[in-house]
């Protein structure tokens, strides 16, 4: 059996999303900035992915930008409101401790051009606290960037508190959404969110495409100098098939957001509760305010690449935190970022779901995995000392 | 990541693993590196290397090391198997990606680590530039 368990990574791209992008390439395959008809046929159907994708975050279509994907909509979003801030003295930037790399990349140079970045706690559970945005508030702050979902564990971030704390202080509100939109109902409006990033390749869309939300009022900067292309904003003849995949996808899966939420939850929690009988196993992240699809497990005493080499070799791909997959010299950020201590971290397993999965292929992970964290401890000399009680 | 087909044998067949209750020197050396830890067990017959055990928390590249490491050092007398370094290793393996190198290296310091806690035990001689960061050579 072949289990594709890493859906936080990259998703397939949907039947219906491949046939909408395909007349792109070979009959709609003008310039938008055209004037002959081809070029406009283009002009319409990027106009028509625009509003698609705008009905979805009750966004209108004059606030989105297409950009090549979720990294760069985060550093045009958090360089922009950097530029803004500098006009105005304000160089005080929040986020969280367990954003993304594109995020938290971003805010380390920022802080090299001396912007004082302020992290705030997600605790053990995986989530920042309203009272400590409220309490991070300053005079100078130029903007707050928080992860709609994390990526690595799923917890869902109190995303309208925020907003509105925001909104109350006049300080722009980033979110970075790449795992949420798609998943969650998304309102831009009602969640007070003023800037937003998404990426088509977390919803069955293709990959290299994104969109960054800017609400109406807030100056956005030029972001690539160019052609007239997304206002001025960022030139370059448009990545069409990319764009209208990206809206054939979302507007899919928010139809059917609810029933794949179902199906997907129920996913989790067979897998959740079967994991949970591991000794020395633990869930990471909320167990309520999470994501359907992702599941992040640490089993003390092992090392994840060993355990994502034994599960692919059964067919069962997933993913893992530890420092032994990244090349570099610590366990994910996030996990840490938890308090969990490195050794622990290193033990950690995430598997992702959509609605593709089936019960079949959950029901076979757990058959499949205990054997292998079974073995696995049994040649681990960490294990020996967790079982002696040490 | 690619692995070599030797190492993915070693990780997923590995040799020789387990403990060895009775041993005459065990090596237990960590990687501060990334949290990994090894623990090669030997038996020693007439300066001869007659068995030896490991136990690894790392990943398929540092298994397989240890897996690799134990069959290169059986049956060798101590002065042999102090001689491995962590490129025989590497090579034995049909090579490591470049981030994997220290895994190797700890399965050198891991059998000179047990070689030097069987000097220890038996005649209290300590080996030059073993894990004890002797520099007396
Ligand atoms: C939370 C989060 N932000 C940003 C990104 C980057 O998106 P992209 O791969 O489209 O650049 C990802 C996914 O890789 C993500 O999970
Ligand atoms: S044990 Fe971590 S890289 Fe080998």
């Amino acid at each position: 059996m072949k289990v594709y368990a890493d859906n936080a990574a990259t998703t397939a791209v949907s039947k219906e999303v491949v046939d909408a992008m395909l007349p792109c390439f070979t009959k709609i395959y003008g310039n938008p900035s055209s004037v002959h008809t081809i070029g406009q046929e283009a002009a319409i159907e990027l106009e028509a992915a625009r509003s698609t994708i705008g009905k979805c975050l009750n966004a209108e279509p004059r606030e989105l930008f297409f950009t090549s994907g979720g990294t760069e909509a985060d550093n045009w979003a958090i360089q922009n409101a950097a530029i803004i801030g500098a006009k105005k003295n304000k160089r005080h930037i929040i986020s969280s401790r367990f954003e993304h790399h594109a995020v938290l990349h971003t805010l380390n140079k920022l802080e090299k051009q001396g912007f004082e970045i302020q992290l705030l706690e997600v605790y053990s559970e995986g989530l920042v606290r309203p009272e400590d945005l409220q309490a991070a508030l300053r005079e100078d702050t130029a903007l707050v960037t928080i992860m709609y979902a994390n990526n690595e564990i799923g917890t869902i971030q109190p995303i309208p508190l925020l907003g509105k704390i925001c909104r109350d202080h006049g300080v722009i509100f980033h979110t970075d959404a790449v795992q949420a939109v798609g998943h969650l109902p998304i309102d831009v409006k009602e969640q007070f969110i003023d800037m937003l990033s998404l990426s088509a390749h977390k919803f069955h869309g293709p990959k290299g495409v994104g969109a960054l939300y800017c609400r109406k009022g807030i100056p956005l900067n030029v972001f690539i100098e160019g052609g007239a292309q997304e206002r001025g904003k960022r030139g370059g003849t448009e990545n069409i098939p990319s764009i209208v995949g990206m809206a054939a996808a979302l507007e899919q899966i928010s139809r059917k957001m609810e029933q794949n939420s179902d199906k997907v939850f129920a996913l989790q929690n067979t897998l959740i509760e079967a994991l949970s009988a591991v000794p020395h196993s633990r869930l990471n992240g909320n167990r309520e305010k999470r994501l359907p699809g992702i599941v992040n497990f640490c089993f003390e005493g092992i090392e994840g690449e060993a355990m994502l080499l034994m599960l692919d070799a059964l067919g069962i791909c997933a993913s893992s935190g530890s420092a032994c997959t990244s090349g570099s010299l610590d366990p994910s950020h996030v996990l840490l970022a938890l308090g969990l201590p490195h050794e622990i971290a290193h033990g950690s397993l995430r598997m992702s779901f959509s609605e593709y999965n089936s019960k079949e292929e959950v029901d076979y992970i757990i058959e499949k995995l205990p054997p292998i964290i079974q073995r696995l401890r049994s040649m681990s000399p960490v294990w020996e000392k967790i079982e002696r009680g040490e | 990541m690619a692995y070599s087909k030797i190492v993915m044998d070693h990780f997923e067949n590995p040799r020789n693993v387990g403990k060895i209750m009775d041993a005459d020197g065990i090596g237990e050396v960590g990687n501060a590196v990334c949290g990994d830890i090894m623990k090669i067990y030997l038996k020693i017959d007439n300066d001869t290397i007659s068995d030896v055990k490991f136990n690894t928390f790392g990943c398929g590249a540092a298994i397989a090391a240890s897996s690799m490491t134990t069959e290169l050092i059986k049956g060798k007398t101590v002065d042999q198997a102090l001689q491995l370094t962590n490129k025989a290793v590497m090579e034995a393996l049909d090579g490591l990606p470049p981030v994997k190198h220290h895994c190797s290296v700890l399965a050198e310091e891991a059998v000179k680590a047990a070689i030097d806690d069987y000097y220890k035990k038996h005649d209290n001689k300590e080996v030059c530039g073993a894990s004890t960061g002797c520099t007396c050579k």
